[in-house]
């Protein structure tokens, strides 16, 4: 009986110094993360909202943002939607430098090196200055690309475009 | 003459006291002792290196905090959907031993750099940046981008899950050992100086003999 005792009180002196020393231990309580509340909108669908800041919902009660838009990064040209519009970039340009030191588009733009990267070539109206002289580099007025050239979301259009270009405009007359 | 002389003479009762036989300490604490000493002096070593080899270490000096770390942290390297990063010396110590000496003896001229205060303002850096640039675009060029692929394996690259241009670009150019990493990817982790007349792209392939 004393033998068979002597490993639970080993056992009960070990679990009270446990506890002792995790009742020592003073630990900073960790910050409080909550959870976000699902975005909300006072009018239906909160990612049709135009009001994009407040979607409509009394300044009294907690907002939280949509989630952000993703850039649409599937390398595919699309069409214009007005013309003359500058074409829109068809991938991700994140971190991509684009300053006096460097510009990242020109790597695979320039016309140099556009056929061995398969990268649709610069036009050559960028290399013309505004005396229309051919500069062997990318004309200044045209350096900063995304200027002009933007990329694209995922995210829903607020405004319903009802664009036709010439073409469909000329065509839906003559069938009439 | 005389210099000559002293120093015969002390490296003679040097060797002379050197190779004289123990007379007070046992075979056994000699042997034993040298064992523990020759364990606690190889481990200082090794947890010394181990210590400045830590992304701590590196931006204890102002000069990497507030330059070149401050442009790392927003890029892919520092910031990313999954949370795994590299640290400073993931790409500037090499994790071979031997190549890890060599960079470790090379960096002694970073302490003279820190001492005599090269680019300890942010214009003296920038001053720099160019040189500074160069010499790691020429350390990954030579070991064929080592550095990179210790993560980034090309065996290991789902083409098929990358953007078709980056899948064009690898497949036309990394995978053929046209081009390695850095030809294209300078600037991927910090600013990148005045790049006028650096060729980058391709181009930086084709101007250099290819490792392969």
């Amino acid at each position: 009986m004393r033998h068979a005792m002597k490993p639970v009180s080993c056992l009960l002196a070990g679990l009270a110094l446990a506890l002792s020393l995790a009742a020592c231990g003073e630990r900073a309580p960790e910050p409080e993360v909550k959870r976000p509340a699902p975005p909300i909108s006072a009018r239906g669908n909160p990612a049709q909202e135009i009001d994009g800041m407040r979607r409509h919902v009394p300044v009294d009660v907690e907002i939280t943002p949509l989630p952000m838009a993703t850039v649409e990064n599937f390398d595919r040209t699309r069409g214009r939607a007005y013309p003359m519009q500058p074409p829109t970039i068809p991938h991700s340009i994140d971190g991509y430098q684009v300053d006096l030191n460097s510009n990242r588009c020109m790597l695979c733009h320039a016309r140099s090196a556009a056929a061995s990267f398969q990268a649709p070539p610069v036009s050559v109206t960028h290399y013309m200055d505004r005396d229309d002289q051919f500069l062997a580099e990318v004309s200044p007025r045209r350096y900063f690309c995304v200027q002009c050239h933007v990329t694209q979301t995922d995210a829903q259009p607020l405004v319903a475009n009802g664009f036709m270009d010439i073409d469909e405009v000329l065509r839906s007359e003559r069938a009439q | 003459m005389r210099a000559w002389r002293w120093l015969r003479d002390t490296a003679r009762a040097f060797w002379r006291q050197f190779n004289r036989p123990a007379t007070h300490l046992s075979l056994g604490f000699l042997t034993l002792g040298g064992f523990i000493a020759g364990i606690v002096f190889w481990g200082g070593f090794n947890t010394a290196l181990e210590a400045t080899n830590t992304e701590t270490f590196c931006v204890s000096c102002h000069e990497m905090n507030d330059n070149v770390f401050e442009e790392l942290k927003t890029t892919i390297h520092y910031s990313n959907r999954s949370g795994v990063r590299a640290t400073c010396p993931d790409c500037h110590v090499p994790h071979d031993w031997t190549d890890k000496m060599g960079r470790k003896m090379q960096a002694s001229k970073e302490v003279w750099g820190k001492i005599f205060r090269t680019i300890d303002t942010r214009e003296k850096f920038l001053e720099h940046r160019l040189e500074l640039a160069q010499h790691e675009w020429a350390r990954l060029k030579a070991n064929d981008s080592l550095e990179c692929r210790n993560c980034h394996d090309y065996d290991s690259m789902d083409l098929t899950r990358q953007a078709s241009r980056a899948a064009f670009v690898h497949r036309n150019y990394l995978a053929t050992g046209e081009a390695t990493c850095i030809d294209c990817h300078k600037g991927i982790a910090h600013r990148l100086p005045d790049m006028t007349g650096v060729p980058q792209g391709v181009q930086a392939g084709a101007s250099l003999p290819s490792p392969h």
